[in-house]
């Protein structure tokens, strides 16, 4: 479980948000919505200690994060598997190896051991026999499924999807937001998925979280906000051309 | 204020990288990569500066020493004791600070700007332990060896000037350079692209690791590290001879 309990943030004298209170629930879908700088992404980081708060605290599993010593936060770190909006993939190292990349520093297993967990991961975002390709020659959704299988390889407890379906085209979105539920029901991992993409917020989220006005504006399940009565949550949803 | 904001983040910066020197495993790969990178990539070009530099210094000098009293080998001696103790060493600072420390802050610029280091820090791993430490390690261990080379090559050079100009013969430049050889001239220059090799990479990291905004931000952090290693190496070339000789 995350807690997120009174946390604020500021970037000098830009305040992003103030008091942001969220339970994350073990086997939950949270989806984090709101405009483009409102602190999604700040908001994400803070959940795995890349970033610390001006005030509050993150607990993961009872743990305050932001007290832990170097080596109990890479514990922590551990359970975590970051897809970033980008990918972050490593570009001097093929695809294998990306995905290997943890496997090869973090435990025992052997070369071949190693070659069947990749090789599974891939199979599981529907990249078989991508590996040997440069992440170069990747194209945007492939970038995101081997992020995915990279962020998956270590078997983490929680999943966090920094806008998963960005810069990417319909089918190719669709694509990611099976896989999120694929994953979310095949390894029952808790998931956070930063979004402002609608479609995908009702496609995998079991409840919503919307960052507004430098606070945790709205929050509920799916149920909940299509009855919302929450001007700048209807006018977001409204502004998103989605109909709910 | 923005100085001082600085001058922090650089020592939290090499604070971590001593705190965890000891990782051994953690960037014993990169390390050998990054000594191929900065050491022996740049063997070649070093040595071409050193050996011009010779060669051009060879040829002001006996332009200036045109007196009949001065015997020609103070030419090899002159020549061979300025690049030991200075030019072999600046020179090569100078041209890898372009080289190596440009390199060094736009790939760690590049890695921030694309989240990649936020990638290894999520991981698990310790990204300065990971990226900074193999780098800096990488510049002092190298550093002193590429001097080497370009010193041999500056008097090589030095030598083949004098004798392809006709100012002095071989045997009279290496007669001088033999007479006026101390070993501590050596040292000192090793000593000094010893603390080159360390101001440029680990201002190079520093930058780069630091860096934000883009691709705008990574040309940035490159310039401003190569801008400020340059300077950097000006002032630690004066205080090292002031303390030294």
């Amino acid at each position: 479980m995350i807690e997120i309990q009174h946390l604020g943030k500021r970037f000098d004298s830009h305040v992003v948000w103030n008091d942001v209170n969220l339970t994350i629930h073990d086997g939950e879908t949270l989806a984090v919505i709101g405009k483009s700088g409102c602190g999604k992404s700040v908001l994400l980081k803070h959940m795995n200690a890349l970033l610390h708060p001006d005030m509050g605290t993150v607990k993961v599993d009872g743990s305050e994060i932001f007290n832990l010593s170097y080596v109990q936060l890479r514990l922590v770190r551990q359970k975590f598997g970051v897809l970033f909006q980008g990918a972050a993939l490593f570009d001097s190292i093929d695809t294998f190896e990306n995905v290997a990349f943890p496997l090869r520093y973090f435990t025992r297993m052997s070369e071949k051991d190693i070659r069947i967990r990749v090789e599974e991961c891939l199979e599981m975002v529907n990249l078989v026999n991508m590996g040997p390709k440069k992440t170069s020659e990747l194209s945007g959704g492939m970038r995101k499924r081997v992020g995915l299988a990279r962020a998956i390889v270590m078997q983490p407890r929680y999943l966090l999807y920094d806008e998963p379906t960005s810069g990417l085209d319909p089918v190719t979105s669709e694509e990611i937001n099976d896989l999120i539920i694929h994953l979310k029901e095949s390894l029952k991992i808790t998931s956070v998925v930063i979004t402002h993409d609608m479609h995908s917020v009702l496609r995998v989220a079991d409840n919503v979280a919307f960052l507004d006005e430098q606070k945790l504006s709205w929050y509920g399940t799916l149920d909940e906000m299509r009855v919302a009565k929450h001007d700048r949550l209807e006018e977001f949803i409204k502004a998103s051309e989605y109909k709910i | 204020m923005l100085l001082f904001s600085e001058i922090g983040r650089y020592c939290r910066l090499l604070y971590e990288a001593l705190r965890s020197i000891t990782e051994f495993h953690t960037y014993r790969q990169n390390l050998f990569s990054e000594m191929v990178k900065t050491g022996i990539d740049s063997i070649g070009i070093s040595a071409l500066a050193g050996l011009f530099t010779g060669a051009v210094l060879t040829i002001q000098t006996s332009y200036q020493l045109t007196s009949s009293f001065v015997d020609k080998s103070a030419i090899g001696a002159i020549v061979s004791q300025s690049m030991l103790v200075e030019l072999s060493a600046m020179v090569t600072a100078l041209v890898l600070s372009g080289r190596v420390g440009a390199r060094i802050a736009t790939e760690l610029g590049t890695m921030r700007v694309s989240e990649q280091i936020d990638a290894l820090e999520s991981m698990g791993f310790n990204s300065v332990t990971f990226l900074v430490v193999p780098r800096v390690l990488g510049g002092v261990l190298m550093f002193p060896i590429i001097y080497l080379a370009a010193a041999a090559a500056g008097v090589i050079g030095g030598n083949l000037a004098g004798m392809f100009t006709g100012a002095l013969t071989p045997a009279e430049f290496m007669e001088g350079a033999r007479t006026y050889f101390y070993p501590w001239d050596v040292a000192f220059g090793m000593i000094k692209s010893f603390v080159f090799g360390y101001i440029i990479t680990s201002i190079s990291c520093f930058k780069g690791y630091f860096a934000s905004g883009g691709a705008e931000g990574v040309g940035r952090a490159t310039t401003n590290a190569t801008v400020l290693s340059c300077i950097y190496i000006l002032l630690a070339d004066f205080i090292l001879a002031a303390i030294l000789l």
